[in-house]
């Protein structure tokens, strides 16, 4: 059943015009990033802090926008005698195939043709990391309340948090314990956020990584290795597995 | 007595047919081969007398240590090879003004505490070490206590895994007046290596794939170091405890790593750099305890640090530069600024220019928070590219409050120096 919800979703959001706009964006970004810059790797770079900015901010808010502008269309289907966990999954899959669908289209192209190398690979499997993550927020935000202002209020205090907040925190945070040996830790506290996550990992790849000096060397030390990089991938899917999960819970037991 | 006159002219005339045709004469020439009358170099430079020359044709030669202990002119035709079989120091030079040109030394002995050398030069003045061919040496080319000596056009090998399992390419200790030229240096550990060495120069030399340093340099007064390349060595160039030093047109390129640095200056006075680039370093300046030094029209391209000041550097004036692509132009520890960076080129720069004299109406500050912070809590490296560095860089160039206030270029270039 899910199968055709996400099928149903995926054509409908084709036709819509903000995505085509973002596909449009990407496409215009990327495309001139590899043109302007004849380094690749700095081309890598720019790229990286464009997709980590307007990646999640366009994921999370389509996603509440989309879900709170097809409630009626859910109370439809809520109607007919289909479990409610499969309604919920065809409709994340189908937010989340065709947002991947226009990031593939806007920027998976000019990376594969630009970027040489296992690098191209890793940066767009981290954008689609990161869409499914921010997809999976959306989900928690729209059934968090019912109002759509407070919502998508929510999706952007989150998508603020992720990209700017959390690292002011983490700065106070290093500043405050600087006379502690708190490198290994950081290890961990960037884990708390899926953005830092895949910018960190995007760098180590990169020749810049020697600037990032002992604490990058420590990075380089946890996820250089297969071990390290298999953990960085696991706790980037825990991230859109956690948000999903609870928010099906929630629906599953919401009183419509 | 037109007799007598005649009987001196003819004696005369006789001695000097002796002194150029006797047999014990003067600038012998001999040769050593097989087939020729010597077959062992030790043995003809045993026979040899002060100012001859030998002749050494195509062959190996493994005969231990050479030693070279009067004036002579060693001449390699079709690349004689010494061997040392990985035991001795091949060639020692303890004469002046000896000439050694066309051979290829290969595998000295390995020893660190009597430094085996492929060719190892004791307090001589006048040695030429021309155009040989050095391959897997401990130490390559080694002088001490020497003057006046040229060492030019050699190439050095040699395959080092570890820094203290290998010497250096060319060593020089308590040395003057040398003349280091066109040589090729890989794989030692430093390229090139000067202690107590005063007024010599070092002069389109290539140092590239070296353990520790392309170029290290250290007490050595009063030389010069002009068109050398110094590429992809572990740490890149060091210059330390030295004055005068004047350094033009030299490359720095590719020393990338944790702590490399393209030229490392420490505790370095009264010294000129000139027109180099300094290309792809983690920072391509590193200056700590610098004075009066003038850095002037180079070029510091794609590096992480284009240079990073230590507070403890003063007096030193860093103009018409071109700072373009570097993550950071500047880095520095403190907020004692004691040196002055006008009239530079900075691709950051974003000021404007009524007047069109080609210089910025607005100054520049080419030291940004984030190096700032970085300085001071290198944790913070973590942040890079993070969009709250960005966003405090912004502000911070709108209104300064962290980065020290007269670290600025008053009159900053709109356009790059042709360079």
């Amino acid at each position: 059943m899910f199968n055709k919800i996400q099928k149903f979703i995926f054509s409908d959001i084709l036709n819509n015009r903000i995505i085509l706009a973002y596909t449009l964006l990407l496409a215009v970004l990327s495309w001139s990033v590899f043109n302007i810059e004849d380094d690749g790797n700095k081309g890598v770079l720019t790229l990286l802090n464009i997709i980590l900015l307007t990646t999640p901010l366009v994921s999370i808010i389509f996603t509440a926008i989309y879900l709170y502008n097809s409630a009626e269309f859910i109370e439809l289907l809520l109607s007919q005698p289909v479990n409610r966990g499969k309604i919920w999954t065809g409709l994340f899959l189908g937010l989340l195939s065709s947002l991947v669908f226009a990031f593939l289209l806007g920027a998976g192209i000019p990376i594969i043709i630009y970027v040489r190398g296992s690098i191209g690979l890793i940066l767009l499997g981290t954008g689609l990391m990161i869409t499914a993550i921010f997809v999976s927020l959306g989900f928690l935000c729209t059934i968090l309340t019912r109002d759509k202002a407070r919502g998508i209020g929510i999706s952007i205090l989150l998508w603020l948090f992720f990209s700017l907040l959390f690292d002011g925190l983490v700065l106070f945070l290093l500043f405050q314990f600087a006379e502690y040996p708190i490198e290994h830790a950081m290890v961990g506290v960037t884990a708390l956020n899926p953005i830092d996550l895949a910018r960190i990992f995007i760098i180590l790849q990169l020749d810049v990584s020697a600037m990032l000096g002992y604490t990058g060397a420590i990075f380089k030390d946890f996820f250089g290795t297969g071990l390290g990089a298999a953990i960085g991938f696991l706790l980037l899917c825990l991230w859109v597995m956690i948000p999903f999960l609870i928010s099906r819970r929630m629906f599953i037991r919401k009183d419509l | 007595m037109p007799v007598g006159l005649n009987v001196i002219s003819v004696v005369s005339w006789l001695v000097c047919v002796l002194l150029m045709t006797g047999p014990k004469g003067y600038g012998n020439v001999c040769h050593v081969g097989s087939g020729y009358a010597y077959s062992s170099v030790k043995a003809a430079i045993e026979a040899a007398q002060k100012g001859d020359t030998i002749y050494v044709h195509g062959g190996t030669y493994q005969e231990g240590n050479i030693l070279i202990d009067k004036r002579l002119a060693l001449i390699g035709l079709e690349l004689p090879v010494l061997d040392g079989q990985k035991k001795y120091e091949i060639v020692s030079i303890k004469a002046d003004s000896v000439l050694l040109t066309g051979f290829r030394i290969q595998h000295s002995g390995r020893a660190s505490l009597d430094d085996p050398g492929g060719i190892k030069v004791y307090d001589s003045k006048h040695v030429h070490i021309i155009n040989n061919h050095l391959y897997d040496n401990f130490f390559g080319i080694y002088l001490q206590y020497s003057q006046q000596c040229i060492v030019k056009d050699n190439i050095l090998e040699a395959f080092g895994q570890e820094e203290q399992e290998i010497g250096n390419g060319i060593h020089c200790w308590k040395s003057e007046d040398l003349q280091i030229i066109g040589n090729t240096i890989t794989g030692h550990r430093d390229g090139i290596y000067f202690e107590f060495v005063y007024r010599s120069v070092v002069w389109r030399n290539i140092s590239s794939d070296n353990l520790r340093y392309g170029l290290h340099f250290m007490f050595s007064h009063d030389d010069a170091y002009i068109t050398n390349i110094f590429r992809n060595n572990g740490a890149g160039v060091a210059v330390m405890f030295t004055k005068n030093v004047k350094m033009f047109n030299n490359t720095f390129e590719d020393n990338w790593g944790d702590a490399a640095t393209g030229l490392l200056l420490k505790e370095i006075s009264d010294s000129y750099l000139f027109n180099n680039r300094f290309l792809r370093n983690t920072s391509g300046v590193y200056m700590e305890g610098t004075n009066r030094i003038r850095v002037e029209k180079n070029v510091f391209r794609s590096n992480g640090w284009g240079m990073k000041i230590q507070a403890s550097c003063a007096d030193n004036e860093i103009l018409h530069n071109n700072f373009i692509g570097n993550t950071f132009d500047i880095g520095t520890n403190g907020s004692l600024v004691l040196n002055s960076f006008d009239g530079n080129y900075w691709d950051k720069y974003e000021g404007y220019d009524l007047n069109k004299d080609q210089v910025g109406d607005v100054p520049y500050r080419p030291l940004s928070v984030f190096s700032v912070i970085v300085e001071q809590n290198p944790p913070a490296m973590l942040l890079y590219r993070s969009f709250i560095v960005t966003l405090l860089d912004r502000s911070e160039r709108i209104i300064p409050t962290l980065t020290p206030d007269n670290f600025i270029d008053n009159m900053p270039k709109m356009s790059a120096f042709p360079l």
